[in-house]
C-alpha cells in the first residue's frame, strides 16, 4: 500500500508538473491558433529565447533565478508583441501551408543563432539552492523544485481563469475567438486582444522554458524538438479552447509519465496513439462541446 | 501555397503523350553531372534520391493537396525494407525496391484514413505526430533496425545480373538517374490524367468535388499511396546506394528538409522537385561549410523569403520571366 502510494505520488507529482510546464509552453499557441487561426511553428522559439535570456542574465547581471525568470517572461511578451504586429500581421491573410513555411523559417532562423551564439550544446539553468533540495513524501523524495513548478503552475492557471471569466478583457478574448467578425461588428478591438493575448502566451512560453527547463533541456534545437509535443495539448485541445488547454495538458502529462512508468518499453508511445486517435474521432478535441462545429 | 503554373497554356495541365523535351531536360543535366564530375558521383546519386523523394512529396503536397510534416515515414520506411531484404537474403536490387515500396504503400493505406480525412492544421499535426512516432519507434525497435548504429551490412547483386556495383558510384548513380526518369515520366503521365486533374480540383476546392459526385477519399487515398510508393523508391535507392539506413531517414528533420526543397523549388510542377533538391543540398553543403550553424539562418531567410516574394519558388521565377519574355514578343507582333 505504502508502495503503491508512493508510485501514485510519483505518476501525479512528475506528471502533473509535466503536464503544467507543457500547458504554459502551449497556451499560447492554443491562443494563437484560436484567434487567428495561423499554426505558428515558431512559437517554441520563444519559449527557447526565454530560456537562454534567463541563463544569461543569471550568469552576466547576477540576477537572481525568480527575478530573471520575470524578467525573461516580460521581455519576451514584449518581444511577442512586437512580432505580431510587425511579421505575423502579414500573415493572417496568407493560405495555411505559407504560414507554416514562414514561422517555419523563422524557426530556423531563431535556432541557428541561438547555435551559432550559444554553441550546439545544452545549456542548464543554475537552480538556487532553496529549490534544489529534496523533500520526503510517501516514503519517497521528491524534489522541491517539482513542487515550486506545481505552485507557479497553479498560480498561473488560477489568474487565467480569473481573468478569462471575470474580466471585461477575458469576454472580448473569448467573444474573438468564438466570431472573429461578430466580435469586431460590437466594436471590442479584436487587434489589440490578438496582439495582447500573443504577447501574453509568447510571455508564457518564455516562462514555460525558463522553469521547465530541468524538464525540457535548453538547447538550439529546442523549438523543433519539443513542437510536436506542443502540438499535441493544441491538437487535442481544438481551436481556442483555452480552458479545456489545462485539462488536456495535465491529462497528457500524467498519461505520458504512467505510461512509461508502468511500461518502461512502450510506455512512450501511449500518447502519441492517444493523439492520433483522439484526432481522427473527434477533430474539435477532446473536451470540446459536441454542439456546433 | 502558390501553385506553379506556366505562362505557356497547354502545361497548365501538362501533357498525356510522351514528349523528346522532357525527357532532355531530365537526362541532360544527369548525363552533365556523370561527365562532369566523375568523382562525386556517389554524392551525385544523393542527390538524385532526394530530388526523388521532394517528386514524391510534390504528388501529396503539390497535386492532390495534402500538407504533410511526416513525409519521412515512407522514405525511411522503404529505405529500412531494402536494407532489410537484402539482409534477409533477397539481394536483387530492383525486385528489392519495388517491394520496399510496396510497403511504404502499405503503411499509406494504414495511415492514410486518418490523414486524409483532415484538412488543414490538424492534418499537418497528425502527419507530423505520425513521424514522431515511427522515429521513436524505429529507435526502441533495435533488433530490426539497428537503433542509433544504423543498418549494416546491405549487399547487393549486380543490377539485371550484369552491371556490378563499383566504389566510385557509377553503376548506382546511373542507377539511380533512370529510377528518377522513368518515376518522372510515369508522374507526369499521371498529373496530365483525369485522375491528375480531379486531384487538381480536390485541393482547389473539396467541397465542390464532392458534390460534383467525384470519389474524394478514392482519389485522395490512392494519390497518397502512390506518393508512399515514390518515396519508398527513394528510400529504397538511399538504401541501396549507401549501403547503410541511419535512424535519420525517419526524422522529422528529413520531413521539413523535403518540404523545404520543394517549396524552393516550386510546388506543383514536377520540375520544381528536381530544382528544388539540388539547390537546398548545395545551399546546405556551402553554408555549413563556411559556418557549421549558419545553415539555419540562411534556410530559415531563404524559407520566408521565398514564400513571401518568390512565390512558386525557383521554377516560378522562372516561368514568370519567360512569361514576360512571351507577352513581351506578342505586343511587339503586329
Amino acid at each position: 500500500m505504502e508502495q503503491f502510494l508512493g508510485s501514485l505520488a510519483f505518476i501525479v507529482l512528475y506528471g502533473g508538473t509535466y503536464g503544467v510546464v507543457l500547458f504554459v509552453l502551449s497556451i499560447g499557441l492554443v491562443m494563437t491558433m484560436g484567434l487567428m487561426r495561423v499554426p505558428n511553428i515558431a512559437h517554441g522559439a520563444f519559449a527557447a529565447i526565454g530560456g537562454y535570456m534567463i541563463v544569461n542574465v543569471m550568469a552576466r547581471w547576477g540576477l537572481d533565478y525568480f527575478s530573471a525568470i520575470v524578467f525573461a517572461t516580460l521581455c519576451v511578451a514584449l518581444l511577442g508583441a512586437v512580432a505580431e504586429r510587425t511579421v505575423y500581421i502579414h500573415l493572417y491573410r496568407l493560405p495555411e501551408l505559407d504560414q507554416i513555411l514562414v514561422t517555419l523559417g523563422m524557426c530556423f532562423v531563431v535556432v541557428g543563432t541561438l547555435a551559432l551564439v550559444f554553441g550546439p550544446n545544452i545549456v542548464s539553468i543554475p537552480l538556487p539552492s532553496s529549490l534544489s533540495q529534496q523533500i520526503g513524501l510517501f516514503g519517497r523524495s521528491f524534489p522541491v523544485y517539482r513542487l515550486f513548478i506545481l505552485a507557479v503552475g497553479a498560480i498561473i492557471i488560477a489568474v487565467f481563469w480569473l481573468v478569462f471569466d471575470r474580466t471585461s478583457f477575458g469576454a472580448q478574448l473569448r467573444a474573438s475567438v468564438d466570431n472573429r467578425s461578430m466580435a469586431q461588428a460590437t466594436g471590442i478591438p479584436v487587434d489589440r486582444v490578438v496582439m495582447l493575448a500573443f504577447s501574453i502566451g509568447t510571455g508564457l512560453a518564455a516562462l514555460g522554458g525558463g522553469i521547465g527547463a530541468t524538464l525540457f533541456p535548453l538547447e538550439p534545437l529546442y523549438p523543433i524538438k519539443y513542437l510536436p509535443l506542443i502540438f499535441i495539448i493544441v491538437a487535442l485541445t481544438g481551436f481556442g479552447n483555452i480552458k479545456s488547454s489545462i485539462a488536456v495538458a495535465i491529462v497528457v502529462g500524467i498519461t505520458d509519465t504512467a505510461g512509461r512508468y508502468l511500461f518502461p518499453e512502450l510506455g512512450g508511445f501511449v500518447i502519441y496513439v492517444l493523439v492520433i486517435v483522439v484526432v481522427a474521432l473527434r477533430p474539435a478535441g477532446l473536451f470540446a462541446s459536441r454542439r456546433g462545429t | 501555397m502558390k501553385i506553379v503554373v506556366s505562362p505557356f497554356g497547354s502545361d497548365v495541365v501538362g501533357s498525356r503523350t510522351f514528349r523528346w523535351t522532357d525527357l532532355a531536360l531530365l537526362a541532360i543535366p544527369l548525363l552533365g553531372v556523370y561527365l562532369a564530375f566523375p568523382s562525386y558521383l556517389s554524392l551525385a546519386s544523393y542527390v538524385v534520391v532526394m530530388a526523388l523523394f521532394a517528386l514524391s512529396l510534390d504528388v501529396a503536397l503539390g497535386i492532390a493537396g495534402t500538407v504533410t510534416l511526416g513525409h519521412a515515414v515512407f522514405f525511411g520506411v522503404g529505405a529500412y525494407a531494402a536494407g532489410l531484404l537484402t539482409i534477409a537474403g533477397w539481394q536483387e536490387p530492383i525486385s528489392g525496391v519495388l517491394l520496399a515500396a510496396l510497403c511504404s504503400a502499405l503503411l499509406a493505406a494504414i495511415t492514410g484514413p486518418f490523414v486524409l480525412r483532415l484538412t488543414g492544421l490538424p492534418q499537418v499535426m497528425v502527419t507530423l505526430i505520425i513521424a514522431v512516432l515511427f522515429f521513436e519507434a524505429g529507435n526502441k525497435m533495435g533488433w530490426l533496425t539497428g537503433g542509433d548504429d544504423g543498418l549494416q551490412g546491405i549487399v547487393l547483386a549486380p543490377i539485371f545480373g550484369i552491371f556490378e556495383w563499383t566504389i566510385y558510384g557509377t553503376t548506382g548513380y546511373v542507377y539511380v538517374a533512370a529510377w528518377l526518369i522513368i518515376v518522372f515520366l510515369a508522374v507526369q503521365r499521371m498529373a496530365a490524367s483525369p485522375f491528375g486533374i480531379a486531384l487538381r480540383g480536390i485541393r482547389e476546392n473539396r467541397l465542390r468535388m464532392q458534390l460534383i459526385g467525384s470519389p474524394v477519399m478514392r482519389h485522395l487515398m490512392v494519390s497518397y499511396m502512390a506518393s508512399a510508393f515514390i518515396a519508398g523508391i527513394a528510400g529504397a535507392l538511399l538504401a541501396q546506394t549507401t549501403e547503410f539506413v541511419g535512424l535519420e531517414v525517419l526524422s522529422v528533420e528529413t520531413s521539413i528538409d523535403v518540404v523545404v526543397m520543394l517549396v524552393l523549388g516550386g510546388v506543383g510542377h514536377m520540375f520544381g522537385a528536381l530544382l528544388g533538391a539540388p539547390l537546398y543540398l548545395l545551399v546546405k553543403d556551402l553554408s555549413k561549410q563556411w559556418n557549421p550553424h549558419a545553415w539555419m539562418i540562411i534556410i530559415g531567410f531563404l524559407l520566408v523569403f521565398v514564400t513571401l516574394f518568390a512565390r512558386g519558388g525557383i521554377l516560378g521565377a522562372l516561368y514568370s520571366i519567360a512569361g514576360r519574355f512571351q507577352s513581351r514578343k506578342d505586343t511587339e507582333a503586329p
